[in-house]
């Protein structure tokens, strides 16, 4: 028995001490770089305080970047919710042609964001792709290349609202991971037993109310899972931007994955990049860590 | 009820075709666009089919990217079974042989699912200089079994905790010791298990980007740096990008449209409720 004991802990090992060393030992040091003065290609470890993260927050880039992540969160959550939960909602009943539906909503989960972003990048280009078709109508909005703020107000040194360029971002970031939301949704819905339904039918429920009423409140476990691992891709979101538009024109699509490349491997602001990623960390860690704990108390 | 027509019905499907067209809308335009020869790609004729079937944009894609693409095999291959292996092994403990605080270690291993990569990245660099890793495809191979240990281990987990513990006691009455229940228990009934977590993480490790960037130039790079590169060049040949990202996300979709029923149900397990 101890042996056998032992040899669990034997299999346990090599995992555990790389995620010790290369997740809680690294993040140790970046938060270390964070706070010194290693700004150039030659390192220096002095100590700099909190200098890097004052500059930061009265930095305009920084400021616009938090904008935009915020904006771009609340759009792309809800947009995905609303967008999954639609389509489970509407696949839901074995439907003729389900399994082809469905192939066709999970797919772009196979791509990568930066194949994604390519792609979006020339179907959203202002002077071509949907706006060909747009023009028709009348209307040419200038997707990811606009500068305009909507519902705008200045706040600091940033103008506060709405940039309308996260829009076209959000498109093509719906487009890849409405697949995922569905899927939740798809299997939170055939796992409500089909007698709760039938005895609020009994009752003479509507299907509408049905689904208000019973199934939307049982699927609620699974939204909060679908904004969590959403948030967490949204918050440290990098590649599709990257890919699609970079900064853009006075940084109204700028996101701080984007920044923290360019100013630690681009312009060797070691220090400053640091700072970036340990303000993202934090902010994924208000949301990731409550769920794990919660997670792990329902399972213990 | 099922076969029934109705109103009701008739708009389920109008709503499900208007979005499924909406979805296949890129996919259409990379096709049309990636055959046609440059002088059609033009601002205003992009929905257009192409006059004649023009391939020239794939092979000048090809030979861009090919280095880049066998780079991904030989990256994404080795990553995949062995951060899948790891796996395997934690779960089995983690499942079967639960310890006093066992709960917290697994909690502690999952938090490296969620974190930004940014927070790690420098020091990951310096580290993959000082054992002259960096600029390779091995040194990328190690982050990438280094940063899918959480993910696998919560799959592997979740998945051996169906193995009911029975099958585990009575063979242990029969005399097997811990090596020879994974060995000759748990590894033979883990085919579904390895399936589903070698689909993702291979998904993952082929389609991922920041690391690929930061750690590797040039000649080392996965193809998904060197179709970004393509579209960075100085005159975008719109043509050869399509066909560029096809190129690039075949791999994927092939495993997605061969084995998608492993995909989803990877993607269900990766979200921690399981």
């Amino acid at each position: 028995m101890t042996k056998d004991r032992w040899m669990a802990v034997g299999f346990l090992m090599p995992s555990f001490l790389l995620i010790v060393i290369f997740v809680y030992g690294f993040i140790g040091w970046t938060g270390y770089v964070s706070v010194s003065n290693w700004n150039s290609i030659v390192q220096d470890l002095s100590f700099a305080g909190l200098k890097n993260y004052i500059y930061l927050f009265q930095d305009y880039r920084f400021q616009a970047d938090l904008r935009n992540t915020l904006f771009f969160t609340i759009l792309f959550i809800g947009l995905i919710i609303i967008l999954g939960l639609t389509l489970a909602v509407l696949l839901d009943k074995q439907l003729k042609g389900e399994s082809i539906f469905r192939n066709i909503f999970f797919f772009p989960m196979a791509l990568s964001f930066v194949v994604t972003g390519v792609v979006w990048q020339w179907l959203l280009n202002p002077s071509t792709g949907i706006n060909n078709f747009l023009q028709t109508f009348g209307i040419q909005p200038k997707w990811y290349t606009d500068t305009n703020i909507l519902a705008g107000f200045q706040w600091g040194k940033i103008e506060f609202g709405v940039p309308v360029a996260i829009i076209a971002v959000v498109i093509a970031a719906v487009w890849q991971m409405t697949g995922f939301a569905l899927a939740m949704y798809l299997a939170g819905l055939r796992g409500i037993p089909e007698e709760i339904r039938e005895a609020a039918r009994i009752d003479g429920a509507s299907e509408l109310y049905i689904y208000r009423k019973v199934v939307i409140p049982q699927l609620r476990p699974i939204t909060v899972s679908v904004i969590i691992i959403m948030a967490h891709i949204s918050l440290k979101i990098f590649d599709l931007i990257y890919a699609m538009t970079g900064p853009g024109a006075n940084f109204v699509t700028d996101v701080p994955g984007v920044y923290m490349f360019e100013t630690t491997f681009r312009g060797n602001y070691y220090a400053n990049g640091a700072a970036i990623a340990i303000i993202m960390l934090l902010t994924v860690a208000i949301f990731i860590v409550p769920y794990l704990w919660n997670a792990r108390r329902g399972s213990s | 009820m099922a076969t029934t027509f109705s109103y009701g019905r008739l708009f389920k499907y109008f709503i499900l075709a208007i979005l499924a067209i909406f979805f296949l809308l890129p996919i259409y335009v990379i096709i049309v666009t990636s055959l046609k020869p440059l002088d059609e790609v033009s601002l205003d004729s992009m929905w257009a089919l192409p006059s004649s079937l023009d391939f020239s944009s794939y092979s000048l894609a090809f030979a861009k990217l090919a280095p880049n693409f066998l780079n991904s095999f030989y990256l994404a291959i080795p990553a995949t079974l062995l951060s899948a292996l790891l796996g395997a092994m934690n779960g089995y403990v983690l499942s079967k042989w639960k310890f006093k605080g066992s709960e917290t270690l697994f909690t502690f291993i999952l938090f490296g699912m969620f974190i930004p990569y940014q927070s790690i990245l420098i020091p990951l660099i310096q580290f993959l200089r000082d054992i002259g890793l960096y600029n390779s495809i091995a040194g990328l191979i190690l982050v990438h079994v280094v940063y899918g240990i959480p993910i696998t281990t919560l799959m592997f987990r979740n998945f051996y905790a169906s193995i009911p513990d029975e099958m585990i006691e009575s063979a242990q009455i029969d005399g097997a010791n811990f090596l020879k229940v994974f060995r000759h228990i748990m590894l033979p009934l883990s085919v579904t298990g390895f399936v589903v977590v070698a689909i993702w993480q291979f998904t993952n490790i082929w389609n991922e980007f920041l690391f690929a960037v930061t750690i590797t130039t040039n000649n080392n790079q996965p193809v998904m740096v060197a179709l970004q590169n393509l579209s960075g060049s100085q005159i975008v040949q719109w043509n050869v990008q399509m066909a560029g990202a096809l190129i690039a996300a075949l791999p994927t979709l092939i495993v997605y449209i061969i084995l998608g029923k492993y995909f989803v149900r990877g993607l269900l397990a990766g979200s921690v409720k399981g």
